[in-house]
């Protein structure tokens, strides 16, 4: 039998198709469809007159961490400029960054819990979630697409109350992050159904490119914030989660889910690292060029997004608009592995494999 | 972890001069520019030579150049071993746009063969399943070219505003 | 058999008699169905319906079925029409139908007959059959898939409840649920504790533990609500049925949590009996103890469903087969050796 699951089901977190060839409920073969969400991304990046009226379209890409997908593309267009970015507007770029990567993570582990069945963990995570959207809308005055970044520095400065609000936040999410994973991490049902489930071996991951949670849940330690430091994350004290294979495998669902889970602690002991050393003043628009006309050239920049490795891949031809942009999304490569690690799992397992590698359609079809 | 002259180096020891070139512009990264014939032997040796180990392939991007009446392929390969990272590039005749397939050397490069298919129209020879991927099948023209013109029509629903 | 058309005097008190249940089904799925929305909501650090009716939302459930009355009655292309407009009638009548022997109270009972449980037991089993019609006439996969689970879970299900009304028969010594509610009134045991099943025999205990589970199943509820379970199956078997059908089938889910858990509370908790011995007592007040009793363990139903996630079709089956079963058996064995021994 085969069936399609999408582009409207519940569970395939946006506007994916699965044709799933069945025998009963075991999966004989998963051919993904994806293009549903197609913006023509790269094409409008090259018909902008300027590099920095593409901001706002990365927002859209990865619509739930669009503050990663900008810190991503003005690091790559600062590089080709040669800029150097104001030490203020580092720190504030690292603390929304890693926020923002909280609040992905709260998210994909919330839905993650809703695949399985668990409804309330979602709500939980939501609350905070909501907390960081309303940091950010103080800040940017969107909550979820922000255009804040900007080339060179950010649009505007942030609220007089970041510091006070980020601060509080850090102290109520620890709790949080406890009361889940006595709701969900150790919770029977919740192991029985993600553990040995989509086994991911290191040698396939890599293989097939997997970057972020999903190759860490695979056991190797890479996090491009440590591996080819970007922004000034090399001021950090924090370490890498990888999955161990406590309850199952290494590579299994449970172990994708658990270094999300761990690297939220990891992305609040950045944030309270840098909310100690953040200076005060400064302005964050000095560095902001009037004027952005890059020289010949091209490069590939790549940042670490919540769902992995985010490459910009910039052609400029001297001219102010770009030449080639392409996105490198990690959930367009992690969904090309998903037949491979789908095969002779049931319905219901397939469910908690795309939970797992936490996709986003945006990022998928730009 | 090697600079890419080294493994610029490294390459010519193995494959000669004649079909690579180690190529930069004013800003940004240099590039390795290979013959198209060569492209999976230099991938394989890539990924397998113990001193190099490229063993992710982490973005394939076809780029159209219509000055020249070319197209072109680039290549983003890491290390997770080394640390280290190198682009190829490869261009390939508009008329003629033949690249071998790496995809039986990194399995990332399906998906991505299938977007620069879909966006640029290079054609990837022995692909096991070519193709287009964000597009309908059905589709004319490749839109991430320079001179693409959208059909106003799609199976009788108009394309444009 | 009565002849409804020839004897008119019988009528009446029949159609009367049989409108009680109705009535309480039907005011108890209203009060149920917004209940459950604030108990998830207040599990979920929420509010839940708020504005509906002024007062915490109350009129919540009559709005959504004033709504759901007014949607329009899809029937899919190449269903099976018939069994796909009669499915959800046949699954409302037979949870319904149940209800004929529940004792709601010391001097109110449907039908008095002796072999009650048997003839409960009985009659549920059309829910199963009601559950396929509607998967396969739906003429989706999804519903299939659903209907197929639905079907080969409540089968196996039922096997681990029936071993335990077992159980519970052997201490009683009675099919009727009637005469098995009257035999634990009193106030005797060890002193203080009420004359419940429950309490005269350590593995009713357990029985009742694997009764819960298994009832949990046959309700389709959270941990085991494969049939529907919206995140894998978009609704099962519910997939394609809209406004009124659909309303019926809801009404069904819950009715029949409702059957289960009164049978519960008539096997183990004493039915109409008030836990306070002769206080608090009479055929009223055995109607508010009796739904009292119900509605906890409806309530301990819910208050799972909105913490646990869900198991897979496979692990369910283990459960059932590989833990329930066998352990309802040597359970039975051991109340009856309990009952000769002492």
């Amino acid at each position: 039998m085969t069936i399609n699951m999408g582009p409207q089901h519940p569970s395939t977190h946006g506007v994916l198709r699965l044709e799933l060839d069945l025998d009963g409920e075991v999966i004989k073969n998963t051919r993904p469809n994806i293009g549903y969400l197609h913006r023509c991304f790269e094409k409008y990046a090259e018909k902008m007159d300027d590099y920095s009226k593409v901001v706002p379209y990365t927002d859209r890409m990865d619509y739930v961490s669009a503050m990663n997908q900008e810190h991503g593309y003005v690091i790559a267009v600062e590089r080709m400029l040669e800029l150097e970015v104001p030490e203020r507007v580092e720190y504030i770029r690292v603390i929304l960054a890693e926020l923002q990567r909280i609040a992905s993570h709260l998210l994909g582990i919330g839905t993650f819990g809703l695949d399985l069945g668990a409804f309330t963990p979602f709500l939980y995570c939501f609350t905070e979630r909501e907390k960081i959207l309303d940091i950010f809308e103080r800040t940017s005055g969107a909550r979820l697409l922000y255009n804040y970044f900007a080339i060179g520095g950010l649009i505007k400065d942030v609220h007089p109350d970041f510091k006070k609000d980020t601060a509080e936040f850090t102290k109520t999410l620890r709790p949080v992050i406890k009361e889940l994973n006595d709701l969900l991490s150790t919770n029977q049902i919740f192991i029985k159904r993600t553990a040995n489930i989509g086994v991911l071996p290191e040698k396939v991951a890599l293989n097939y490119g997997a970057s972020g949670p999903v190759l860490r849940g695979s056991g190797v330690e890479w996090d491009l914030r440590k591996n080819d430091p970007y922004s000034i994350y090399d001021r950090f004290e924090f370490d890498i989660p990888t999955g161990m294979g406590e309850v199952g495998t290494i590579g299994d669902c449970w172990d994708r889910y658990i270094v999300r889970v761990r690297e939220m602690e990891q992305s609040l002991r950045i944030i309270e690292q840098a909310l100690d050393s953040m200076p005060d003043e400064g302005d964050v628009t000095e560095a902001v060029p009037k004027r952005i006309r890059p020289k010949e050239g091209e490069l590939y920049a790549r940042t670490e997004t919540p769902r992995g490795e985010l490459g910009y891949y910039i052609i400029s031809d001297k001219s102010a608009s770009p030449y080639r942009v392409k996105a490198r999304a990690p959930s367009f490569v992690h969904l090309g592995l998903l037949p491979a690690i789908s095969k002779g799992a049931l319905i219901a397992d397939m469910v908690a494999i795309v939970g797992s590698i936490d996709i986003v359609l945006g990022e998928v079809d730009r | 972890m090697k600079t890419p002259e080294e493994i610029f180096e490294h390459l010519t020891s193995q494959f000669g001069e004649d079909e690579l070139s180690f190529e930069s512009r004013d800003i940004g990264q240099p590039w390795i520019a290979v013959q198209a014939s060569k492209i999976r032997e230099v991938s394989k040796f890539l990924r397998d030579e113990p001193d190099l180990l490229f063993n992710t392939l982490m973005c394939l991007s076809g780029v159209h150049y219509p000055k020249e009446e070319e197209l072109g392929v680039a290549y983003h390969l890491n290390s997770t071993r080394h640390n280290h990272s190198i682009a190829l590039k490869v261009r390939v005749p508009e008329n003629e746009p033949n690249v071998p397939s790496v995809e039986s050397i990194w399995k990332t490069a399906n998906w991505h063969e299938r977007e620069a298919w879909d966006m640029t129209g290079v054609v990837f020879d022995d692909h096991p399943n070519h193709k287009r991927i964000l597009l309908p099948e059905d589709w004319e023209g490749h839109p991430l070219r320079k001179d693409y013109v959208q059909q106003e029509f799609y199976q009788g629903i108009p394309t444009g505003e | 058999m009565i002849n409804f058309a020839a004897n008119t005097t019988y009528t009446l008190p029949i159609l009367v008699h049989a409108a009680i249940p109705l009535t309480i089904i039907l005011v108890y799925a209203l009060v149920a169905i917004w209940g459950e929305r604030k108990i998830a909501g207040f599990i979920q650090d929420r509010l839940g319906p708020m504005n509906v009716g002024g007062w915490h939302g109350w009129a919540q459930s009559i709005a959504d079925l004033l709504k759901l009355l007014q949607k329009e009655d899809i029937v899919p292309n190449n269903a099976s029409r018939f069994l796909y407009k009669f499915a959800p009638f046949m699954m409302f009548a037979a949870s319904y139908a149940a209800f004929a022997v529940i004792p709601f109270s010391s001097s109110y009972i449907g039908s008095n007959i002796n072999i009650g449980v048997f003839y409960l037991l009985a009659v549920t089993s059309l829910l199963t059959l009601s559950i396929i019609m509607a998967a396969w006439a739906s003429n989706n996969k999804w519903s299939l898939l659903g209907g197929m689970r639905s079907a080969a879970q409540m089968v196996s299900y039922e096997v681990p409840t029936i071993a335990t009304v077992l159980t519970v028969i052997i201490v009683a010594g009675s099919l009727n649920l009637m005469t098995i509610t009257e035999m634990q009134a009193g106030n005797d045991t060890l002193g203080f504790l009420p004359n419940w099943l429950i309490f005269q025999n350590p593995f009713l205990i357990v029985a009742f533990i694997i009764f819960f589970i298994s009832i949990l199943a046959e309700a389709h509820r959270v941990p085991f609500d494969l049939p529907e379970s919206e995140s894998e199956l978009v609704a099962g078997y519910q997939t394609e049925y809209s406004g009124l059908r659909w309303a019926m089938f809801m009404l069904a889910e819950y009715a029949d949590m409702l059957l289960l858990s009164l049978l519960g509370s008539v096997l183990f908790f004493g039915g109409w009996n008030s836990p306070f011995g002769e206080f608090m007592a009479g055929p009223v007040w055995g109607f508010f103890w009796f739904m009292l009793k119900g509605l906890l363990l409806v309530f301990v139903m819910m208050w799972i469903r909105w913490t646990l996630p869900r198991y897979r079709v496979d692990q369910l089956m283990h459960i059932c087969w590989g833990i329930l079963i066998p352990l309802s058996f040597i359970n039975l064995v051991l109340v009856a050796l309990w009952e000769v021994i002492f």
